[in-house]
């Protein structure tokens, strides 16, 4: 039976207009649906890959408090990654389906989970700098027009404050001790100011698909805006730490009453983003050994529930 | 990876964040039974002390109203204005009301 979709549309677009939030069960258009999927799963990915660069240093964190702050960090950024697949999964996704699409390459993460961790200050530069650009998108999209997104974005961000503070007050430590170790800060930092910068996305005029996502209300700025902001909360933050960023044009524009600065090299984002970054292999690979790992203990406690529920039976 | 292995059913997770409040949905995960979902929602949705008391229900279970029927649904109530306080006028000078 084919269905007249036109008072849904209006109904729906009605939704938005008011500012009210699209629940599951709601009629939606399939691009709104589809658009959803792929940010969600995306960003779902991003939390569960990007716990692999940091996870390297749990083993070799400088004492029990850093390792234990660590460890909590990089669990938090799991319980990020399942609120939302479980937001993902309202839009008629199963979570095996998600995760095959991960692995085959169907689905993307964010880029900077491509770069390694070469030294300890890199859990440091992660925190301050990585969580800290995840803060400033994340925090507009509290408001975001899917309500189980938006309600998994309250949750993270309540939980992000800790990551940005934790990598913060790891390199004011480092920045107190030696000139080898602040040497070994500023090295780190010189590595992510780029990357960190590229996670906003490519510059708008090459973002096809913002002026959708703002027309429906899942996204709420531009790719641009929240850079710059970005750039404009760092800066102080960078002179309290004293280290710089690898920028000769960044500087503060009196009339803007922001600060200029540089272009992030694209060519290398787009690199990246095909694939061909640093550790891409290696983040997939290393994902798909865990689930395939992980497959016998998913079966045995399958089994075994079964097995339960017959016992009862009987 | 394995195509056809069944994957762990759905449970909605609801949480009571401290006594005297009721218990309020958070989320949900996958679990291979109902035991193994409350260890996985404390572990999931409780690492702050957000709750004293978790209950979790395989979301097959769970009856819904359709959005599609809401409006007569809930049309009998939008007319019964006089189950709201502000329906009956009450003189300023009388207190405690
Ligand atoms: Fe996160
Ligand atoms: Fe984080």
């Amino acid at each position: 039976m084919q269905v007249d979709e036109a008072p849904l549309e209006k109904a729906f677009d009605a939704t938005i207009g008011a500012g009210d939030r699209i629940e599951p069960r709601d009629w939606m258009p399939e691009k709104y649906r589809q658009t959803l999927i792929r940010q969600v799963a995306q960003h779902a990915h991003s939390e569960i890959i990007g716990m692999q660069p940091e996870g390297n240093w749990i083993t070799r964190a400088p004492s029990l408090r850093r390792k234990a702050v660590l460890l909590a960090k990089v669990q938090d950024e799991a319980g990020h990654g399942l609120y939302l697949y479980s937001a993902t999964e309202t839009l008629g996704v199963s979570r095996d389906e998600l995760t095959r699409r991960l692995i085959e390459g169907k689905q993307k993460y964010s880029s900077i989970f491509n770069y390694p961790t070469l030294t300890y200050a890199d859990v440091g530069s992660i925190g301050w700098l990585v969580d800290g650009a995840a803060i400033c998108n994340q925090v507009p999209l509290c408001r975001t027009s899917y309500g189980p997104y938006g309600r998994a974005m309250i949750r993270i961000c309540k939980e992000e404050s800790f990551h940005q503070r934790q990598g913060y007050e790891l390199l004011m430590t480092m920045m107190r001790g030696t000139d080898e170790q602040r040497a070994m800060v500023q090295e780190s930092v010189n590595r992510f100011w780029w990357p960190a910068l590229m996670m906003f996305g490519p510059p708008d005029g090459d973002s096809p698909n913002t002026a959708q996502s703002m027309e429906w209300g899942i996204k709420r700025h531009t790719n641009d805006e929240l850079r710059q902001r970005f750039v404009d909360m760092s800066v102080p933050q960078a002179e309290a730490l004293g280290v710089t960023f690898p920028d000769p044009e960044l500087q503060w524009n009196e009339e803007r009453g922001s600060y200029d600065f540089g272009e992030p090299d694209w060519d290398e984002f787009w690199q990246v983003v095909k694939g061909n970054g640093p550790c891409n292999t290696q983040r997939i690979a290393h994902r798909k050994a865990a689930y395939d790992d992980g497959a016998w203990v998913r079966e045995a406690a399958l089994a075994f529930a079964a097995k339960a529920r017959a016992d009862e039976n009987d | 990876m394995t195509e056809n292995q069944a994957e762990w059913p759905l449970y909605e997770v609801f949480i009571r964040s401290k006594r005297g409040l009721n218990h309020v949905h958070v989320g949900s995960l996958h679990a291979p039974d109902a035991e193994l979902a409350l260890r996985h929602a404390r572990d999931v949705y409780t690492r702050r002390n957000e709750g004293v008391s978790i209950w979790v229900v395989p979301s097959a279970d769970i009856t819904a109203s359709s959005p599609q029927e809401k409006d007569p649904l809930f049309a009998p109530s939008g007319d019964k204005v006089y189950r709201h306080p502000t329906f009956y006028d009450i003189p300023s000078n009388v207190p405690h009301m």
